[in-house]
């Protein structure tokens, strides 16, 4: 190994940007800076690109996305001290949102740190609680295997960030150069081994419950994206013919325009996705961590339903809802062997329960509580619903769309059909304001040829609009659509619905300042203001015809509309507040009441 | 005087022998920098509360045993382990009942022992098989080790005479050997 006449020498810089290359990286985001300064040195012969980007939050959001499009994880490297705490929120977001991503941070020379130096923090302290796992280098020879580590565990079992802090002389000392073997990374990490394979037993157990069921809901959630499984899941549910929801973090895993489709559940989700969810005997969990916008009230939700949960971090089993089945896996191997279980107990003569009654109920729901709005009234503000409407009508096969967090977001999910996955990227275990720019473009770094639309709001996009900066000079062009209602909107819904009407520091003018038109053209995009319905198709028709430039479209919105259905914080999924207009029907979501039940009961 | 009489309900919660809740975990790690801060800083974070705990280098090189002592009910338990063993460092983790476990502590505490009473202190001392480490004009420093529960019940018997510093190094426990391995030991 060490045979001077084949190793070579090389700067733990070298080291670093090669070991990148190694792990076939071809983009990654980031800003330079004192302590990582030796590592640009050998990245401009690398040919890794670099997008520069204009605040280092950019970097981490611009990896999230490129991780989320392309599956690969999203590298973001920066310097020490407020870079690295600037990195924070990127970090956070993509762990709780399971994205594999690797950041690296340059840090103060390994004699001054603990000094309180120019430019130090304490990175691998602050970041401990919002990665996977970091590591500080201390010296050159330990970068190829902190990087392998680092991609290691960022890309298998659970997916999340990695990050690994490199003092400015690790980066200049020299090094010998030697690339781990896959079997010196797995004796380095010996707490480390991800179980992927689920138990057989309880394999068998899920199949058999799932062809007794008569009100099946499979409930998907994000890990199915992670996992590369929507084939797998659209086996599954044709087989069994149940419906589907999918949540927040699975839009596109499953084909809203499919008849199985019921769309997305929790606090914002369609009416008949909460309360088929709410009313089913066995919810098919698969990839999904039955967050707190998905139950509700806990004690409350889905009171009848037995638990199957695919999981393939053992800590989600039981968290929050104790499984009947728990199995611990990766989802594309567990739903695949779950298939291969129920056709062989269809082979054997097990009969599948009859579904029919339960399937035609859904649909009934289906039917009286579509998603709605009321058409704006003629001179008035758009209607923000109309606006994505029209832009997921209008836009090319295989559009990627990003969202910030709020209103916008919510309406997005809502109201775009997604029909494959891996084509909408927004931040939803952390709700990160500002997400949506950034991860477009990080999206359009990794798909060039897709149309990437960022929808965004007022708030949000005043965030971080400083990357449009960074789209126009890295000729990365994307379309941002702003729904700008001058308000932080869910904020404003909220105190409009539970504070009395009482508007505390929601109202941002934002139809005044900034001119967001302006702002966008001295960025170097084009700037387009829509304020009337029948200007709203063109302005999106001009704006999927640019295709060198970044656009921003600005539709002005009404601010007096409001997301619904709603489920109001900490009340039971039975509670949701309807569409003003589908309010009256409400009697028929209920559930069966109580002497049904029994007698129900009884038939068992 | 009892420390119960000055902290009312404090007995309660400081000792061992009286809280179902407590549980012991014994989790193997790799010895490397900053591994206490996480398995700590998971406890932190999950709102969960380390009534004691014991490290040091276990028996193979670069690994080191924590010995971690939770106030817990049984489920947030099973949680704050699972999430426990996410972190990278984390090899093993096994909770030990105590029914099935040896236990051990040591204790080290000055007392106040003046005039006839440092007599009564050295036959406590004597009493508990523990030791005396150093003697003062008005105090003197005594250990023992031995089972959680014992070094309570001798730390109650020390109040009563005034305790000046008192410093226990939270519990250590493995396994009790099973009969197989005991009669390999004896062979």
């Amino acid at each position: 190994m060490t045979d001077p006449a084949t190793t070579e020498r090389i700067t733990g810089a070298q080291a670093l940007i090669r070991s990148l290359e190694y792990e076939n990286v071809d983009i990654m985001f980031g800003y330079p800076g004192g302590c990582i300064l030796p590592a640009y040195d050998p990245l401009m012969d690398s040919p890794i690109r670099h997008v520069l980007v204009r605040h280092e939050q950019g970097a981490g959001h611009a990896a999230e996305g490129y991780a989320h499009v392309s599956g690969k994880p999203g590298v973001a490297m920066v310097t020490s001290g407020p870079a690295a705490t600037n990195l924070v929120t990127p970090l956070m977001d993509a762990y709780m949102d399971s994205i594999p991503m690797v950041a690296i941070t340059g840090q103060v020379p390994t004699a001054a740190i603990g000094s309180d130096a120019f430019q130090e923090c304490d990175t691998v302290g602050i970041t401990r609680s919002c990665t996977k796992h970091n590591e500080l280098v201390m010296s050159a020879d330990e970068i190829p295997m902190a990087i392998r580590q680092a991609f290691h565990i960022a890309t298998t079992g659970r997916p999340g960030p990695t990050l690994v802090d490199v003092p400015k002389d690790a980066l200049t000392d020299m090094m010998d150069w030697h690339w781990p073997t896959d079997d010196e990374v797995l004796a380095a990490l010996p707490g480390y081994r991800p179980n992927t394979k689920g138990h057989p037993r309880m394999i068998k157990e899920a199949a058999k419950l799932i062809l007794a069921s008569e009100r099946p809901i499979v409930y998907a959630g994000g890990g199915i994206l992670k996992a590369r499984a929507a084939e797998a899941l659209r086996e599954l549910v044709e087989l069994i013919d149940a419906h589907v929801v999918t949540t927040l973090m699975a839009r596109g895993a499953f084909p809203d325009e499919h008849p199985n489709c019921l769309g997305m559940p929790g606090m914002h989700g369609n009416a008949t996705a909460v309360t088929a969810m709410q009313q089913s005997d066995l919810l098919i969990t698969l990839g999904a961590r039955f967050d707190d916008r998905i139950t509700g009230k806990v004690d409350a939700f889905a009171p009848e339903a037995k638990i199957i949960h695919v999981d393939i971090d053992p800590a989600e089993q039981g968290k929050v809802r104790k499984p009947d089945v728990p199995i611990v896996g990766d989802a594309k191997y567990v739903i695949t062997e779950i298939v291969r279980e129920i056709k062989e107990l269809l082979q054997g003569g097990t009969r599948q329960a009859d579904i029919s009654a339960w399937k035609s109920k859904v649909s009934g729901w289906q039917e009286q509580f579509p998603l709605t709005y009321e058409p704006s009234e003629p001179g008035s503000a758009l209607k923000p619903q109309f606006c994505i409407e029209q832009l997921n009508e209008l836009a090319p096969p295989g559009t990627i769309v990003t969202s910030g967090v709020g209103q916008h977001q919510m309406y997005t999910s809502q109201y775009w059909k997604f029909d494959e996955p891996y084509t909408w990227v927004n931040s939803g275990g952390l709700g990160t304001m500002g997400f949506s720019l950034p991860a477009a473009i990080g999206a359009k770094a990794a798909k060039p040829d897709r149309t990437v639309w960022a929808v965004d709001g007022d708030g949000c996009f005043q965030m971080t609009a400083t990357e449009l900066v960074t789209a126009t000079l890295e000729n990365l062009p994307i379309k941002v659509a702003l729904l700008n209602n001058s308000f932080l909107g869910m904020v404003r819904q909220w105190q409009e619905m539970f504070y009395d009407e009482r508007y505390s520091s929601v109202f941002l003018d934002s139809a005044n300042v900034p001119n967001f038109v302006m702002m966008a053209e001295s960025m170097g995009c084009v700037g387009i203001l829509v304020e009337s319905p029948e200007e709203v198709a063109p302005a999106i028709e001009k704006a999927n015809s640019i295709n060198d430039r970044t656009v921003v479209v600005e539709f002005r919105t009404d601010a007096a509309e409001g997301v619904f259905p709603m489920v109001p914080a900490g009340a039971s999924n039975t509670d949701l507040i309807l569409h003003p207009t589908q309010q009256d029907r409400a009697e028929a979501l209920k559930p069966a009441a109580a002497p049904v039940d029994t007698k129900l009961k009884d038939g068992h | 005087m009892p420390r119960t009489r000055d902290y009312p309900g404090a007995r309660s919660a400081n000792t061992y022998s009286d809280n179902m809740n407590h549980h012991i975990l014994s989790v193997l790690v790799q010895n490397r920098p900053g591994v206490l801060a996480r398995v700590s800083g998971l406890f932190a974070r999950r709102g969960y509360n380390i009534f004691s705990l014991a490290v040091a280098p276990a028996e193979v090189e670069g690994r080191s045993r924590i010995t971690i002592v939770v106030d817990l009910d049984s489920a947030p338990l099973e949680q704050v382990t699972k999430q426990l063993f996410k972190l990278i460092d984390v090899i093993k983790i096994s909770e030990l009942d105590p029914a099935l476990s040896v236990e051990r502590e040591l204790l080290i505490g000055t007392i106040k022992a003046d005039g006839g009473q440092r007599s009564e202190v050295a036959s406590l001392v004597d009493i508990f098989e523990g030791k005396i480490i150093a003697v003062g004009d008005e105090v003197i420093t005594v250990s023992l080790d031995g089972h959680p529960n014992k070094l309570d019940d001798f730390e109650d018997l020390l109040d009563g005479y005034g305790i000046v510093e008192l410093q226990r190094t939270g519990r250590v426990a493995l396994p009790k050997l099973d009969r197989t391995a005991r009669l390999r030991a004896v062979n």
